[in-house]
């Protein structure tokens, strides 16, 4: 084995290295705009809207004011139903640093009924209320869920707690 | 084989006040695309080739912000390009794309909404050199811009009333755009009245911020013509950066718009520009700068004379933002560029340089009828 010759750094040579944070400060009080304003208020008010699109009949959910297949205008506002379908789902077991998270959250992505096809459909991204060991093992895809509704609502994304499983494919 | 012309046929805009709290940035820009696609009959999901926009994450308050840059263009699956820099650069980058053959329509973008970032001053300092010159914590990056006033106005051996000048006209200028909420008739004796602010510049030196978006629609010789009777001819292009530390680079001189100038009025054959071109549309997010911008391109000799004779005013022989610049319209970011390039568009009677500059970056584009 050959010895290579080293110099260990000690916690002396970290703590003595010359360095400089930084701390960035990034605050913003953005708009939501004509389309989120309206589904937020939605919300506040227990329901989920959409905007249809007059030439593909897509319902858009989250909503737009445009349509970005089409590039058309959107202006009629349609209400869809809080239940669904589990299109794909996942357990979280850790935070962005890798940290393992105490209690694991599941998150999916719900197809709303109404409207759409294989790919482009009124959903949304979610926590879904349910065990993790029915989504390692599947049986989650498909199961029609329905959204928790906060008891509380402030227009807002979180007037949403979750869905849940109403039954199972 | 001749070389491909590419013209601006079209474009559209959004906003231009000091605050647009009904709309998202997606929907201004929405705005802003509809009006050029409809001036020229374009449906962008079928008639446009790609898109270009213009942005920076930090003002965005979005990380990896060009996911967020197709929809409201129309551009969904469609190739998009991202610049992030002055709406300037992104349409040299569609001219270049332009010019490959590749493309025939292609769509550029840019829009600000600094009246969403309640941090301002903490994002303008994150531009700066984190490990030498942020920890000096100066109170402002307008410290960096006055020192740059300064130089220049030593090494042109302007003062205060020609900088008062200056800005009486453009803010006058400004009166007869519809898109500068910040026009004003300020005389010189009032501007010499404002109290010091930083170094040499006072309030009406420093443009107000505004949200707009703009939408640009670019097309090859061929596809121009066919869209429009009038295209704005993109005939050179240019842009370089200088240093971002002020003790390496000329502070009295913009030497990153000399060398982007030289590029772009070679490319445009102009050989003395200073009497060729009919107009110039500046950076004006500080008042100096476009002063600085006309004597870094070459177009004059000593700027004291044409700017106290009036040459430079929009009925002189080389006008200078003869609707306003930013002063008057306020500063959409990284928007600005693309304003000056449509009141270039607006006013085209011959040929004139649009100049951005933001940050050290400079772009000058040569545009003609």
């Amino acid at each position: 084995m050959t010895d290579f010759k080293v110099t260990p750094l000690s916690e002396d040579s970290f703590r003595n290295a010359i360095r400089e944070s930084t701390s960035p400060r990034a605050v913003y009080d953005m708009a939501p705009g004509e389309a989120y304003t309206k589904f937020f208020e939605g919300l506040r008010e227990g329901k989920i809207l959409g905007t249809k699109c007059p030439s593909c009949g897509l319902v858009h959910v989250p909503p737009k004011v445009y349509c970005q297949y089409c590039y058309l205008p959107l202006t009629q506002w349609v209400e869809v139903k809080d239940e669904g379908f589990v299109e794909t789902a996942v357990v979280v077991y850790i935070a962005a640093e890798r940290e393992r998270l105490e209690k694991p959250e599941v998150v999916g992505v719900i197809r709303l009924e109404g409207s759409g096809d294989r790919y482009r459909y009124p959903g949304l991204m979610h926590r879904i209320c349910t065990e993790p060991e029915e989504v390692k093992s599947s049986r989650i895809m498909g199961a029609k869920v329905k959204a928790r509704w906060a008891t509380e609502r402030k227009g807002s994304i979180n007037d949403i707690e979750c869905f849940e499983v109403v039954s199972w494919k | 084989m001749d070389p491909i012309r590419v013209g601006i046929v079209s474009y559209g805009f959004s906003g231009f006040s000091p605050s647009v709290p009904s709309k998202s940035f997606r929907e201004m820009v929405f705005e802003a695309a509809s009006k050029a696609y409809a001036k020229v009959g374009l449906n962008p999901r079928t008639d446009v080739d790609a898109f270009v926009s213009c942005k920076e994450d930090f003002w965005e308050g979005i990380s990896i912000t060009d996911e967020f840059a197709p929809d409201q263009l129309g551009g969904a699956l469609k190739p998009v390009f991202t610049v992030t820099g002055d709406g300037l650069l992104g349409i040299i980058n569609a001219y270049m794309m332009i010019k490959t053959g590749a493309f025939d329509v292609i769509a550029v973008e840019a829009h600000g909404k600094p009246s969403e970032v309640m941090s301002y001053g903490d994002i303008e300092r994150m531009a700066q050199d984190p490990i030498y010159l942020r920890p000096l914590a100066f109170p402002s990056y307008h410290t960096v811009k006055a020192l740059e006033a300064r130089a220049f106005m030593k090494y042109s051996n302007l003062t205060r009333e020609d900088l008062g000048i200056y800005v009486s006209q453009s803010k006058r200028n400004g009166l007869l755009s519809n898109r500068a909420p910040h026009a004003s008739s300020l005389t010189v004796d009032s501007y010499l009245s404002e109290r010091e602010l930083v170094g040499p510049l006072s309030h009406s030196d420093l443009a107000p911020r505004s949200d707009a978006a703009l939408v640009f629609v670019l097309a090859s010789e061929g596809r121009a013509r066919e869209l429009t009777d009038s295209p704005t001819w993109i005939t050179g292009v240019g842009w370089a950066t200088d240093y971002h530390t002020p003790s390496y680079r000329e502070l009295g001189r913009d030497i990153a718009t000399k060398n982007a100038s030289e590029m772009a009025f070679r490319q445009a054959g102009l050989g003395d520009p200073g009497k060729q071109l009919a107009f110039v549309e500046a950076d004006e997010r500080y008042s100096f700068m476009a002063l600085m911008e006309v004597s870094s391109m070459g177009l004059v000799k000593d700027l004291r004379q044409p700017l106290r004779s009036g040459d430079l005013s929009r009925d002189g022989s080389l006008p200078v933002n003869r609707r306003g610049g930013a002063l008057s319209e306020g500063l959409p970011l990284e928007a600005h560029g693309l304003a000056r390039l449509a009141s270039a568009c607006d006013l085209l009677d011959g040929t004139g340089a649009v100049v951005s500059n933001m940050g050290n970056t400079s772009a000058v584009l040569v545009v003609r009828p």
